[in-house]
């Protein structure tokens, strides 16, 4: 008896899962009003818990005033690409979806985005709202964009306030002073710096900074790669060398795959920087790290260098090509992109505005917002809007990860190793490009 | 508990008779159609369905897109992909290219890491099978408790073990170092080369309760009466294993040891689950480098070339083993 109601669970429970799968994909609609959208949300908030939290009174107000429901799944970095890519390649995703905006170009070029032509542009409420930077980065120059901006990010360099008085350092400004104030910093268990040496997507990041520092550019203007530039080997080589000569980075930061790991020694007070987005705050302040005891600074260049202290980061929108509820996605989009919304998720999720005119809510600490807005606005460079740009990031990240790796177990990465390392790269992005 | 009852029964052998004797029965004249005739068809149709929509199309499909160029500029429209001949395959094999090289020694890395997890796992299920022969108080809790890592989730499993091998906040190396006192650095075991000897050893915790579990079966059907004639003959107890236990299995090591080796080499979800994004260069294995091929750069054909490669590959060993195995079988 026991055994034939476990079987019918079993089978029960088959069905459900089967039915669930299928209803996905369901809805349909001439008007708005009464259907149904499926969004999928990037991890912004501390936790996808919390960032469930953060939008659902959001999204239950979009609802009511347009009866249109939302169907939410947050999903987190490390998976989010594979999932975009499994929705692009099957045709079964979700009608709306947060990306990340450097790989706005790459998306793009599947052609399983809605291009914002002249018509969409207006339903959502015109692109003259967007602060023109950030609309730059929704895909390629001179085609219509796949992606609106969503959430302004840039990255700043977190310093604990208390650490650097009690070693007598001042906030750095040349790449120089900062290795000196590490390696002052660096003693009795705590380390100068933290990093997220496992995450390919901020060792790529790094990798681009670093190398724009030097004035060296991954790509040509007709979008072929050029990894192997002196200016990108010594760019990345200072970078790594925070780890392998400065010695003054925890080697176990190797296996942090996720920036919050690095985020969470600092506002711990297990290191004394970090180099972080601005999203960061909401995961300091978290952790029980007060505003005032930390301040912000632009990651600074070796002296002589190009003042180049971030990437144009940020979340921007997209709508998928084949959704079912074009007009409702778009009615969520323009939502999405308004004064109210913005402001609203400003603050716990700790981003800069994309409206023109906006102001940075996100911190009651005015001297960090305007360092944030700077950095922004005048010291950012936007990742190469070409196709292969999320081939770079895999590629050389990944690279980047396995040096990191090799330093943290004993093992020694010189120049030459660097070079090859990104030949090799370079050869693998070629490949894929059919050259 | 249901597990260690089922487990103690000796008649689990019985369906080897059963099938003998369905074996025996006369074959069905040909001319005329007995009534009734359509019924083992249309039994066996949905089988043959499911396999061609399950095994066959997928396949096909593979082998067709490893003729292409299907990039992500095609992605949405697969149809529109360039035909490109075998330039995939001579991408893959180019041994001097960034991607044929790479291919080359995640495929060194598989070939190591199958010899020594189906060796030391078959060497252990072994051991245990033969250990827990005999009857003795507490045999069924061993034999349920040998099953445990096959029975649990394998998600749930590995991440466990991922936990456990983390350098600083890792059961591991507390156990090593701050319980044991060992000298030197704690080392880290999911980057770096030690990587290699993870997954190793997380794969052979994982594979070798199913060599137990079938070695196990298989010692079931040898009668008691063979080990007592030849404890009379004075025979030891490796004596008895080894002219009397390997002989008798070796209808069940044919089998066994070629399953175990297709599913070792192919083994995608133990370096997916341990390693995640930050996969390391000395645990590459081929099931794993072939995914990233396809989706990190979203260059399907190329991949679909080096998994028709494995394919290849893993039919021909497959193929030269079953050779020799039968030859020798008709030998004998």
């Amino acid at each position: 008896m026991r055994k034939r109601a476990i079987i019918a669970g079993a089978i029960a429970a088959a069905v459900a899962l089967v039915a669930a799968g299928c209803s996905g994909s369901g809805g349909s609609g001439d008007s708005p009003s009464g259907s149904t959208i499926t969004y999928w949300a990037s991890n912004q908030g501390t936790s996808l818990d919390n960032d469930k939290q953060v939008l659902t009174p959001v999204l239950n107000d979009f609802t009511k005033k347009t009866g249109v429901k939302v169907k939410l799944e947050v999903i987190g970095w490390n998976d989010l690409q594979t999932r975009i890519q499994t929705a692009v390649t099957s045709g079964q995703g979700p009608d709306v979806l947060n990306i990340g905006n450097t790989w706005a170009a790459s998306l793009q070029a599947t052609g399983a985005f809605m291009p914002f032509d002249s018509a969409a542009m207006k339903a959502i409420g015109g692109k003259d709202k967007f602060v023109k930077t950030a609309l730059e980065t929704g895909g390629v120059a001179g085609k219509d964009v796949t992606s609106v901006p969503l959430y302004g990010l840039a990255y700043g360099l977190y310093y604990n306030k208390a650490m650097f008085t009690a070693a007598g350092v001042q906030p750095p400004t040349t790449w120089e002073e900062l290795v000196t104030a590490a390696k002052a910093l660096t003693k009795d268990g705590t380390y100068g710096f933290s990093l997220a040496a496992g995450s390919y997507t901020e060792n790529a990041h790094f990798a681009f900074i670093n190398a724009a520092q030097n004035g060296a550019d991954f790509f040509d203007k007709d979008g072929n790669p050029t990894f192997t530039s002196t200016g990108a080997v010594d760019g990345i080589k200072r970078y790594l060398d925070l780890m392998q000569t400065d010695k003054v980075v925890n080697p176990a930061n190797a296996q942090y795959d996720n920036g919050v790991m690095a985020v969470n020694d600092f506002a711990k007070g297990k290191v004394a920087m970090i180099l972080s987005q601005n999203n960061a705050d909401s995961s300091i302040n978290a952790n029980g790290m007060k505003t005032d005891a930390y301040g912000v600074v632009p990651f600074p260049a070796p002296e002589g260098g190009k003042a180049v202290a971030s990437h144009v980061a940020g979340i921007n929108l997209s709508i998928m090509k084949n959704t079912k509820n074009k007009d409702a996605a778009l009615e969520f989009v323009k939502y999405m992109t308004s004064e109210d919304t913005q402001s609203t998720l400003g603050k716990p999720y700790a981003t800069l505005p994309v409206l023109e005119g906006a102001k940075a809510n996100f911190t009651d600490n005015a001297e960090e917002a305007a360092t944030f807005q700077k950095i922004y606005n005048t010291m950012s460079k936007p990742l190469p809007l070409v196709p292969a740009e999320d081939q770079f990031e895999n590629t050389v990240g990944k690279a980047m990860n396995d040096m990191f790796s090799k330093i943290a177990t004993g093992g020694t990465v010189s120049a030459s190793d660097i070079k090859a390392a990104l030949q090799d790269a370079q050869d693998q992005v070629k490949q894929s490009m059919g050259g | 508990m249901s597990t260690t009852t089922s487990a103690d029964n000796p008649r689990g052998a019985g369906l080897q008779t059963g099938r003998a004797t369905a074996a025996t029965t006369a074959p069905p004249k040909r001319r005329k159609r007995q009534k009734g005739w359509w019924l083992p068809l249309a039994l066996l149709a949905p089988a043959i369905i499911f396999e061609i929509i399950i095994h066959v199309i997928p396949m096909l499909t593979g082998i067709w897109i490893s003729f292409m160029q299907l990039t992500k500029f095609y992605i949405a429209n697969w149809s529109a992909a360039p035909f490109v001949g075998f330039k995939n395959y001579a991408v893959a094999l180019d041994f001097n290219g960034a991607v044929g090289a790479d291919l080359l020694r995640s495929f060194a890395i598989t070939c190591g890491f199958t010899v020594l997890v189906v060796g030391i796992s078959w060497s252990l299920g072994m051991a245990a099978a033969v250990a827990l022969q005999r009857k003795f108080w507490g045999r069924g809790f061993f034999r349920t408790l040998f099953l445990v890592p096959y029975a649990l989730p394998m998600y749930a499993g590995i991440i466990a073990w991922k936990f456990m091998l983390q350098k600083d906040t890792g059961a591991v190396n507390h156990f090593l170092f701050d319980n044991l006192h060992l000298g030197g650095d704690k080392p880290f075991w999911l980057i770096g080369d030690n990587a290699f000897w993870s997954i190793v050893v997380v794969a052979i915790w994982r594979l070798w309760p199913f060599a137990f579990l079938m070695l196990m079966a298989g010692l079931q059907s040898i009668p008691e009466e063979v080990y007592e004639a030849s404890a009379v003959d004075g025979a030891k107890p490796f004596r008895q294993w080894r002219a009397i236990t390997l002989p008798m299995l070796r209808p069940v090591n044919t089998v066994l040891l070629l399953v175990m080796f297709l599913w070792t080499f192919n083994d995608f979800n133990t370096p997916f689950v341990l390693f995640g994004n930050a996969q390391p260069a000395a645990g590459d294995l081929i099931s794993f480098h072939i995914y990233n091929a396809s989706f990190l750069t979203w260059n399907f054909g190329s991949g679909a070339a080096m998994s028709v490669l494995l394919l290849i590959f893993l039919l021909i060993v497959t193929g030269i083993y079953l050779l020799v195995i039968n030859r020798r079988s008709r030998r004998a």
